[in-house]
């Protein structure tokens, strides 16, 4: 076995965004091992200034393809707590919903799409498509139903144009929501077939842990008490594992949280809260409230062994999946409650005034905050936001200074996969970051 | 004879046309029978610098981008600008509205002039190297993609609209968004989307451009009727369409 190793991976490939890995390893002494995130930044805090308070959703859904639907709400909420405007049950409902069809899109995305090829061995999904037509269909089914939910409640699939301040611009009709229902029912079975098809290749994910902090949103909303939406995406306050009973942070209270600071080897701002790295995610959420989980959700867990206090980051795709089959149990739901009322289109007046306001979310990714400031105008003066991704970037560095020596003996080939892997589990969107993944081998 | 060989590359953008692609579903096993995706590192891991259509991404924003996209061109028999940050720069080209150190400073503070933090003038693809075809919109159309890879793998021109939204808006038999007292670009902006937003109850924005001539007088009109300004309009162009 050489003791020389050297890895330059130049845009990690199967990531949202561009990433580097750099390893240099000199007689068997690790010399450099790095994490770089070289996107082209795009200055999305700077561009809002001057803009009004009801065109921010419309720009910074732009930060992210992927989680565009996450950013539009995450802002809508910031300006709606500046602007303090309320919004009515059934919006809230509503956009729970659009959420809930994001989180699912996103989940069987990254799972099916981008994760699964390196548990069959492949360079992508392409030549799954012969060798396993019937996952490759189910697993692109489930994606087209969750698009066509995020189409009914957002008006379209990416970038949704259905939030505005203070309400929806287009509540679904009761025939709509009765449709979609059927649909989201038909797809359990396929959810269950998809985890199966990953659970006959889950040997292949790696048998790595390290302990770190898990940030996430703990629910506070008293409407969701008792419901499956208790465990959450969209309402509450920040808390971690560290947290030990200190209790929770409110949103608005983010930076305190993120602390973040500007690395070299990133375009992306890094982030630590009580130690020096910690992760956001859906095995964030899991960790800090799988006891919370939709009946199928937990169902899924169980079959992968995934347990609270886990901490191998791989199996972050593993709490995707527990996740996807829980959001659709919690879309149900919603739909039955807004069913029994029925719904009726909204009309939205807001008057601009002069405050700052703040917003946190759970994007697929990760917890993800917006802050902006207005004048009586309602013209936007400042505005902060902080990507899960970013949030990440120090802990995959430092799952990378433990993970080289550990798997160094295996070899270049086996090393740079096994760290192209991890990148992936975090499941990063470093276009939302900023953008980018880079590895490098030296012999 | 043999499929013709496609790579995709993204600059800065939020990588949501890529998504628009996969977002195909079944479709895409389609048209991946028809031709041989060589490069696209979102969804694949491999690479290639021999590929007869490029497919770009993004707006170009740093110098060493600019370097990217051309040699990316000179390789290129074909190359299509996908989505309105590579046909018209898109909310990337709101940055050229300010002073650009300020710009830097007001994101990375302290830390603005580290090298890697470096940025330039926001640019359409065009604006940096000759485009052969632009597929609009943000995010594009799913459906438009496929029909003008379709054409170009048949040799037919494709169609680019070049009417504006309010002919579709209408054709949907919306109400006018003037009429709930907003500013919609409609009537400046190029078609071709089917007019989602003003379908679900929003403005257009005009992410897929205007169109080549727009109608000034006809737009004073609107304006005029609903006691707005020129000035209210140019106002909202500035989210997709700054210079």
């Amino acid at each position: 076995m050489s003791k020389n190793i050297n890895i330059n991976v130049h845009h990690v490939t199967r990531i949202e965004g561009h990433g580097n890995i750099v390893v240099n390893i000199t007689d068997g002494k690790i010399e450099k091992c790095q994490w770089q995130v070289p996107e082209a930044p795009r200055f999305f805090e700077a561009m809002v200034r001057g803009r009004r308070y009801d065109d921010i959703q419309t720009i910074v859904s732009r930060i992210c393809g992927i989680c565009s639907i996450s950013h539009s709400l995450v802002a809508t909420r910031a300006v709606e707590d500046a602007l303090k405007l309320e919004v009515s049950e059934q919006t809230d409902l509503v956009r729970h919903l659009l959420h809930y069809s994001e989180q699912l899109q996103s989940h069987v995305l990254h799972v099916g799409y981008l994760v699964a090829p390196d548990l069959f061995g492949e360079k992508s999904v392409v030549p799954l498509v012969p060798k396993a037509t019937d996952a490759v269909k189910t697993i692109i089914k489930a994606h087209r139903v969750a698009n066509q939910m995020s189409a009914l409640l957002g008006g379209r699939i990416t970038h949704p144009v259905t939030l505005t301040p203070g309400g929806m611009t287009r509540i679904p009709s009761n025939e709509e929501l009765k449709t979609l229902k059927k649909e989201l029912e038909a797809i359990v079975p396929d959810l269950v077939t998809i985890c199966k098809v990953v659970l006959s290749v889950a040997a292949g994910l790696p048998d790595f842990t390290r302990d770190t902090e898990y940030v996430s949103l703990i629910q506070t909303h008293p409407r969701y008490k008792g419901t499956l939406t208790e465990y959450t995406f969209y309402h509450g306050d920040i808390i971690s594992n560290d947290c030990n009973g200190a209790g929770a942070v409110p949103t608005s209270k983010w930076e305190s949280v993120a602390n973040e600071y500007v690395s070299p080897q990133s375009t992306a701002k890094w982030t630590k809260w009580h130690r020096a790295s910690y992760a956001a995610g859906a095995l964030a959420r899991f960790n800090n409230q799988a006891e919370k989980l939709s009946p199928l959700g937990k169902q899924v867990a169980e079959m992968f062994g995934l347990k609270k206090g886990c901490c191998n980051p791989f199996m972050n795709s593993v709490a995707q999946l527990a996740e996807a089959a829980h959001v659709v149990e919690a879309s149900l739901e919603i739909i039955d409650k807004l069913l029994t009322k029925g719904t009726k289109p909204e009309k939205v007046k807001v008057a601009p005034r002069a405050g700052r306001g703040h917003a946190g979310i759970e994007a697929p990714r990760g917890i993800l905050f917006h802050s902006y400031e207005f004048d009586k105008n309602g013209q936007c003066v400042w505005g902060n936001c902080c990507i899960p991704t970013n949030q990440n970037h120090a802990n995959i560095q430092l799952d990378f200074e433990k993970l080289v020596p550990q798997y160094m003996h295996e070899g270049e080939d086996a090393l740079r996969q096994k760290m192209e892997m991890l990148v992936r589990s975090y499941d990063p969107c470093v276009s939302c970051s900023t953008h980018y993944l880079d590895i490098t081998f030296v012999r | 004879m043999s499929k013709p060989r496609v790579a995709i590359f993204d600059f800065a953008c939020c990588e949501g046309c890529q998504l628009q692609i996969v977002n195909l579903e079944e479709e895409i096993l389609d048209l991946i029978s028809v031709v041989d995706v060589v490069e696209w590192r979102e969804a694949m891991s491999e690479q290639s610098h021999d590929y007869d259509i490029a497919i770009i991404e993004g707006s170009i924003t740093r110098a060493e981008d600019e370097h990217r996209i051309q040699v990316i061109r000179s390789r290129a028999k074909i190359l299509i600008a996908l989505g309105a940050c590579a046909t018209i720069g898109g909310v990337n080209k709101m940055k050229n509205n300010f002073n650009l150190n300020e710009v830097k400073r007001c994101v990375y503070g302290k830390d603005a002039d580290m090298p890697h933090l470096a940025t330039t003038t926001t640019r359409a693809v065009h604006e940096v190297v000759p485009v052969d075809f632009k597929i609009h919109g943000c995010p594009i159309n799913g459906e438009e993609f496929s029909r003008i890879i379709r054409d170009l793998l048949l040799g037919k021109k494709p169609f680019v609209p070049d009417y504006p939204v309010c002919v579709e808006c209408k054709a949907k038999e919306n109400v006018c968004r003037y009429e709930y007292d907003e500013i919609c670009l409609g009537p400046i902006s190029r078609a071709g989307c089917g007019a989602p937003c003003p379908t679900a109850g929003f403005r257009c924005f005009g992410c897929r451009g205007m169109v080549d001539n727009p109608n000034v007088e006809a737009a004073q009109e609107v304006m005029t009727k609903y006691n707005l300004t020129v000035e209210d309009l140019k106002q909202k162009t500035v989210l997709f369409n700054s210079k």
